[in-house]
């Protein structure tokens, strides 16, 4: 238990175990722990901002997708509008053509009641004159009475 | 006890004897095992065989056993904690990482509580001393006879295996936190404004001789308090388990009185020793942080 000089050798072995400590196990090993503080403090705050952007992102969401159906309805609602425009144009337009050719249609007939006509007129005079003939016995110079006849078919 | 023939004196004395290393005056009387004497011819180094032999030695003498051991557990101290400075990873830490990084978050948490100065070098030396003086306490906890038997029988006279129970490494250490003291003290107040704390107060400059003894005792009490504190708790302990161990080696036989006490000293060193755990831990903090608290002081200015 005497004091030697163990003393001075402790006191200049202590002073190198604090230099190695602080020079190579101290400094570095703080460095890590900041870098993680900084890290996980980092971290944290993109969670907070993603969390954040997730939110108003969600909100976005819905708000395009009540925008969307309001679109489709409104499509549905025009298109509902537009087809039974169409099919109300279609009607009227069948009617109208209907009508055309029904209108047509009448004025064929009454040519052709109007065509049967003239040539039962012309094949009246004929058989009138061709009655009468048989019935005076003789020929009836057609140059003759054609006056007559003219007179009868303008009557009929 | 390491052998019938030693008496607890000699038993007691053997344990406290340092492994020392230095040299013998020309002319002195060594005494051999067998109780020859032979006068040494010239001065010669050697291993002391007796505490006689070590005081003769003087002062340029080593303690063997102190110096080696105190350097071992630094250095595995070191090497372990730079094996995980050199692999140390920002991400998620394991196994050895772990337990270093809440050593030091634990170190400079209790640095930043009781130093209010700027000084990076007061955290990796406050890590040093808890961590060195740990471990050489916790030698301690090595059953007293393994190591002293162990080198007995490889021929090696003493060897007292806990170095802070040598009053050289305490105030070893604390030779080394006085200088930064000093050094401190300049470099921040300045050799004028050092000189002045010792001298001006706290009686005025009329006061001057009375101030420089009070302040004088302060300064010096630092560093000694340190050495003492830590080396009479251990010397104690160390002692104490000495005498424990003394217990047992009443054994002679059985008998009521030679059973009782071989198992009270199986009791009692038990009990001590996990007494001891926390005496080991509280004096390595002890002595980091008032090696904190003197630098704090050396740092602050006074008015």
């Amino acid at each position: 238990m005497n004091i030697n000089a163990t003393l001075l050798a402790q006191t200049i072995m202590f002073a190198l175990f604090v230099w190695f400590c602080m020079k190579f196990v101290w400094t570095p090993i703080v460095a890590a722990l900041e870098a993680r503080k900084k890290q996980i403090a980092d971290g944290l705050a993109d969670a907070e901002r993603a969390k954040h952007d997730l939110e108003l992102a969600s909100k976005r969401s819905a708000e395009i997708l009540r925008e969307a159906k309001e679109k489709a309805s409104d499509i549905i609602a025009n298109s509902e509008k537009r087809g039974s425009e169409i099919v109300e144009e279609a009607k009227n337009q069948a009617k109208v053509e209907g009508d055309r050719i029904i209108a047509g249609a009448k004025a064929e007939i009454d040519q052709e009641v109007f065509r049967a006509k003239e040539q039962l007129r012309t094949q009246v005079s004929a058989i009138a004159l061709a009655g009468a003939g048989k019935i005076l016995g003789r020929e009836i110079d057609a140059k003759a009475h054609n006056d007559l006849l003219d007179k009868l078919v303008a009557e009929i | 006890m390491s052998s019938e023939a030693h008496t607890s004196a000699e038993y007691i004395h053997h344990h406290l004897q340092n492994l020392t290393y230095g040299q013998l005056p020309a002319g002195f009387e060594r005494h051999g095992a067998d109780g020859a004497v032979e006068a040494l011819q010239q001065a010669t180094w050697t291993v002391a065989h007796t505490s006689e032999e070590a005081k003769a030695m003087g002062f340029w003498a080593l303690n063997l056993d102190t110096f080696f051991v105190s350097l071992l557990l630094g250095a595995i101290f070191m090497l372990v904690f730079r094996s995980v400075a050199k692999s140390v990873v920002t991400g998620t830490p394991s196994g050895l990482q772990n337990f270093c990084e809440w050593a030091i978050e634990f170190i400079d948490s209790s640095v930043r509580g009781s130093f209010s100065g700027k000084n990076n070098m007061v955290g990796p030396l406050a890590l040093t001393i808890f961590f060195w003086v740990f471990t050489m306490n916790l030698m301690d906890l090595i059953p007293i006879d393994y190591i002293p038997l162990l080198m007995t029988s490889l021929g090696v006279p003493f060897f007292k295996v806990v170095p802070s129970t040598d009053p050289n490494a305490t105030f070893g250490m604390a030779i080394g936190v006085f200088l930064l003291v000093l050094y401190y003290s300049v470099k921040v107040k300045g050799l004028g404004g050092f000189v002045g704390e010792l001298t001006l107060q706290p009686f005025g400059k009329w006061g001057m001789p009375v101030n420089l003894l009070l302040e004088g005792v302060n300064l010096i009490a630092k560093p000694i308090s340190l050495a003492l504190r830590l080396f009479g708790n251990m010397y104690a302990g160390e002692m104490i388990f000495i005498l424990i161990a003394l217990m047992g080696g009443a054994w002679a036989g059985f008998s009521v009185s030679g059973v009782t006490l071989y198992g009270s000293q199986i009791l009692l060193s038990l009990g001590w020793a996990i007494f001891h755990i926390l005496i080991v831990t509280l004096q390595a903090f002890i002595f980091m942080t008032l090696t904190v608290v003197y630098l704090d002081m050396a740092h602050q200015e006074h008015h």
